[in-house]
């Protein structure tokens, strides 16, 4: 993975209510019950995060932890009431009218949880329409727009408007929308959250489809610890407008930094976060059955260890760095891990 | 002190007492402490708000000017503004082109022949929705032609035709302002409520003084009349619009204008389309009541034929206003619900095919028009005529129930409206402000009451409190009347879905009517005077009660109804104990709407004499006199405001009580 940085904030706050502004600049850093004596939702309070080039990077949290608002400050649509975004090393917040709508228009994209289509424009011109408001020429967009189109599986609905489609077919579009521009940040506000069961998986699997073709820089919002394990490269846990802890799904599994994420983490499928190199052992004597990567899920190679005889060894970087056991793979399925 | 007796009722019965003793003995009073002041408000503090009010606006006519130009001017271009295209529009559908005056004018163009009109306005049917729209529209406006209507109706036309864009577009502008600028929003909003209270006749007056006698001066008001609605509309709208769609406007890089044009509007479309069928409604509704300063057409042939007493033709002319009212509705509520569909392909005539044809044929005819008069206009000799008909109808319903009739409205009149009238013409001036300002702050809190009693102390100071009264009377009678009508057929339209169909469509279509309509038959069966004026404020005030009981009775919540079964309600308990109460916030937003519209029917129904405010208004308008006009108009709107603030007090209450 590329660690170059491309988004970081630093000690955001997103304050809602009467004179927010002027109660940070009194009280730098207010409690909990400092904003509510004064009547103020701490929508976001003190987030820090930093994005890296080519990552999914997920933000996790119960509804009304301040996840969309979050967001929100990072893409600017919501002035944050204090603190310093850097996009590619430019301060977001200094830039002016002019200068945000060229990076909008060019390097970042969003997904809305609601799909937030234009309801009078076809699916084609709901794609085309980052393009449209750029004065790109017709011919010219409604082609980039029908690659994108084709890309999220719809074609031949490209006629249709967006009330003949059903939400996964709206969600398709709005992801279309978001990728004509090409942009480097992808926003995704719980793209799925809206979607039934079946289809949000449907729609993982496409995402991350996607992704692989795609390698976008991502934003990824959701409610469901779920989902984020299965996309997540790293995870921030939100509560109350606090990052809890920035961490791998792994990490946050094994090392919760917060009672309220073990909480959260306690009922998690551990297999399907936890590493063999996380349970290796000192490489004994004796036979092994086989040989697996440490960066595997437990859950992918479970049935493969408890059905051999003996140990695997784990390896990392071609090197050999210890063995994983029957007994440990089942620790961790019954959760003694 | 026995447990029915709360404090809230002992307030209650206590003011009414008080109120009804000072009411009943306050003329003994006067004679027993010779203060006259009881039941007269003093000469020496009277307000001369209208004298002041006449001498401005003779001023602007007169005087007033801005560097460049006077105010004169101002008017002037703003009616060859309007008067431009209305003549354009004249000519297209009545009178047709020609070039020079009188003798020598020659003709270049003839109008649109009666059958392209049809056509087109069918096609604007087709287009909206369906055949059966076009069909509906269509047969309107046939009867338009057949019946001899076909001349005043389409100077009517000319007439909406030109207020609906003005006005839909002025309030799209203004709407688009508030939503943008807070400081707008906080200057319009009273401007808006004042509009929509204040009643029509009022703003003839000193539009008539600004602008002359004739159609500008009619579609003026016309055009003030229907603006406000659509602006309210407009603001809602857009504010409506979900956060997202305008944030991923955002994100696609929109600038400002390119949010409103591209992301905003067209996504609130569908909510503007429903203030353009307002605008239109109103309208039409007061192109009809402007026929009075000089808008002619369809209410122009009304009034003329109630004034001759033509009742056939004050019918027939009625009933052309009714179908057009019904024809322009629907075609425009249709827009409103109209899906976007997908675009057909191919050369003009296949892209465009409703307008090809109504081309075709507006060319076809008019050249066949100059072969075959017919085709032009629609022939004399076979237009049909009901007057007879009707006027015989009448005659015979006169003759045969007279008495019947006269007994109706005696009983009714000594029974209930005489003693109402009496209590309220009786309460002296003073203690009439007071008891408004208890009765509000009781209600809605201290604020309420104090701006009530400035209300009621300006309308005492202005010399029109016997007056007021007699408009609080009239509408406290009508809109008892029409809830208990009403609400009952509320309750039976949610009850039975299939009664309920035609009862609230026959309500759409009773809404749909120009106010104009309703004194029609009121005339025609009782003659002028209170009781007439009542029937029409109920029956034009009517529609509210019943659609928000019903629409208040349907939504009570399903599980609630469950509830009330299993814990083994009848059915009768099932009504009186869960859904009345559930339903009571929307009973009283009914009530609201009922009084307003009685309101402003009440001021029209001046012209069946009536002797209250809307009289006042109207004397002032036959006597252009604007200062006494807008004086009493303004009455008229702060006891409206009055009851408004009221009555939603009393619903927020009932809500709150019910946790919804
Ligand atoms: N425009 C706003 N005004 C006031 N409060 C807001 C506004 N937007 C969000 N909030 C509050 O901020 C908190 C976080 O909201 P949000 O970011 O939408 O949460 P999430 O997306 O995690 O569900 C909530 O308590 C919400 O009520
Ligand atoms: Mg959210």
């Amino acid at each position: 993975m590329n660690t170059t940085t491309i988004l970081e904030c630093r000690d955001v706050w997103k304050i809602y209510g009467a004179k927010a502004d002027s109660f940070l600049t009194h009280t730098p850093d207010p409690q909990k019950g400092d904003l509510r004596k004064h009547n103020l939702i701490g929508a976001v309070r003190r987030a820090n995060v930093q994005i890296r080039k080519g990552e999914i990077f997920v933000i996790m949290g119960l509804s009304g932890s301040g996840k969309s608002t979050l967001v929100r400050c990072l893409s600017r649509l919501v002035e944050p009431t204090a603190g310093e975004i850097f996009f590619e090393g430019k301060n977001l917040l200094s830039m002016n009218e002019a200068e945000l709508i060229h990076i909008r228009r060019t390097k970042m994209g969003m997904v809305f949880q609601q799909f937030a289509l234009l309801p009078h424009l076809t699916v084609l011109e709901n794609a085309a329409f980052p393009l449209d408001v750029q004065g790109i020429d017709k011919v010219t967009r409604e082609d980039r727009a029908m690659e994108m189109v084709e890309l999220v599986g719809l074609k031949g609905r490209e006629n249709n408007y967006p009330r003949e489609l059903s939400g996964g077919q709206q969600q398709r579009v709005g992801i279309a929308r978001s990728l004509v521009v090409e942009p480097d940040l992808w926003f995704l506000d719980e793209p799925f959250s809206a979607l039934d069961p079946l289809i949000r998986r449907e729609m993982q699997d496409e995402f991350m489809r996607l992704q692989n073709m795609l390698h976008k820089t991502i934003v990824f919002i959701t409610h469901d610890f779920d989902e984020a394990i299965r996309l997540a490269d790293r995870i921030a846990v939100m509560k109350d407008g606090e990052i809890q802890q920035v961490a791998t799904p792994e990490e946050l599994v094994l090392n919760p930094a917060t009672d309220y994420v073990a909480e959260f983490t306690r009922y998690v499928s551990r297999s399907k976060v936890i590493t063999a190199g996380s349970v290796i052992q000192p490489l004994q004597d004796g036979t092994f059955a086989g040989t697996v990567d440490h960066k595997q899920l437990i859950d992918d190679i479970a049935s493969q260890i408890e059905g051999a005889n003996a140990p695997y060894r784990v390896e990392k970087d071609g090197e050999v760095i210890g063995q994983i056991t029957r007994q440990a793979v089942i620790d961790v399925l019954v959760g003694r891990a | 002190m026995p447990r029915w007796l709360t404090s809230g009722r002992v307030f209650w019965l206590a003011l009414f007492a008080v109120t009804w003793a000072l009411s009943t003995w306050s003329f003994q009073l006067y004679k027993a402490l010779d203060a006259r002041w009881i039941i007269r408000f003093p000469k020496k503090w009277q307000l001369e708000l209208d004298g002041a009010i006449s001498g401005f606006l003779i001023w602007l006519v007169e005087d007033a000017g801005f560097y460049l130009f006077s105010f004169k001017d101002l008017t002037r271009a703003m009616a060859a503004l309007i008067e431009a295209p209305y003549q354009f529009l004249r000519n297209l559908l009545i009178e047709g082109f020609s070039s020079g005056y009188g003798e020598t004018a020659v003709q270049l163009a003839p109008s649109l022949s009666w059958i392209a009109i049809i056509i087109c306005i069918a096609a604007i049917g087709l287009y909206a929705r369906d055949w059966a729209l076009a069909a509906l529209v269509g047969c309107c406006f046939l009867y338009l032609a057949v019946f001899g209507q076909w001349h005043s109706a389409m100077i009517t036309l000319a007439s909406v035709l030109i207020a609906v864009p003005i006005g839909a577009v002025g309030g799209l502008f203004l709407g688009i302002a508030a939503y943008r600028h807070p400081w707008v929003d906080m200057a319009l909003r009273p401007v808006l409520d004042l509009m929509q209270t204040v009643p029509v006749f009022a703003y003839l007056v000193p539009i008539l003084i600004l602008f002359g006698f004739g159609p500008v001066a009619a579609l003026v008001a016309t055009i003030i009349y229907a603006m406000p609605p659509m602006v309210r509309i407009t603001i809602v709208a857009l504010r409506n619009v979900p956060d997202e769609i305008l944030e991923a406007g955002h994100m696609a890089g929109c600038t400002q204008r390119q949010i409103m044009w591209k992301i905003l509007v067209p996504s609130a479309t569908p909510t503007l389309m429903v203030g353009v069928n307002q605008v239109i409604m109103l309208s039409l509704n007061m192109v009809i009541i402007a026929s009075m300063i000089g808008a002619g057409g369809l209410g122009f042939d009304v009034l003329a034929s109630l004034r001759r007493l033509d009742i056939g033709g004050g019918i027939e002319a009625g009933l052309a206003i009714v179908l057009m009212a019904i024809a322009l509705d629907r075609a425009s509520q249709a827009f409103s619900e109209r899906k976007y569909r997908v675009r057909k392909s191919g050369n003009l005539i296949q892209r465009y095919p409703l307008s090809s044809t109504v081309l075709f044929f507006a060319i076809a005819t008019m050249i066949l028009g100059r072969l075959i008069p017919a085709v032009q206009t629609y022939p004399e000799a076979l237009t049909l005529t009901t007057g007879p008909f009707w006027a015989g109808a009448m005659e015979w319903i006169n003759v045969n129930f007279f008495d019947t009739f006269e007994a109706i409205k005696l009983v009714i009149l000594q029974g209930l409206l005489l003693p109402v009238k009496k209590f309220f013409t009786g309460i002296p001036w003073a203690w009439g402000i007071i008891a408004t300002g208890l009765m509000a702050a009781r209600i809605g809190g201290w604020k309420l009451g104090i701006m009530a009693m400035l209300m009621m102390g300006f309308i005492a100071a202005s010399g029109l409190w016997g007056k007021a009264m007699v408009t609080i009377y009239l509408c406290g009678v009508s809109v008892l009347i029409a809830t208990i009508v009403g609400i009952p057929l509320g309750i039976w339209a949610a009850e039975r879905p299939k009664a309920g169909k035609v009862i609230l469509g026959l309500m759409d279509t009773l809404q749909t009517l120009p106010s104009f309509v309703y004194l029609i038959p009121v005339i025609m069966l009782f003659r002028v005077g209170d009781f007439s004026a009542m029937i029409a404020v109920v029956l034009y005030a009517l529609a509210p009660a019943v659609r928000y009981a019903a629409h208040g009775l349907g939504d009570v919540p399903e599980q609630m109804i469950e509830a009330g079964h299993m814990a083994g309600c009848t059915k009768r308990q099932i009504l009186w104990r869960i859904k009345l109460p559930l339903a009571t916030p929307q009973l009283l937003l009914g009530l609201n709407q009922t009084t307003m519209l009685a309101l402003s029917m009440l001021v029209i129904t001046a012209l069946v004499g009536t002797r209250d405010l809307g009289q006042e208004v109207y004397i002032a308008l036959t006597k252009a006199n604007a200062g006494k006009g807008i004086v009493a108009g303004l009455s008229v709107a702060f006891i409206a405001i009055i009851a408004d603030r009221l009555v939603n007090a009393l619903a927020r209450g009932q809500r709150k009580r019910l946790g919804i």
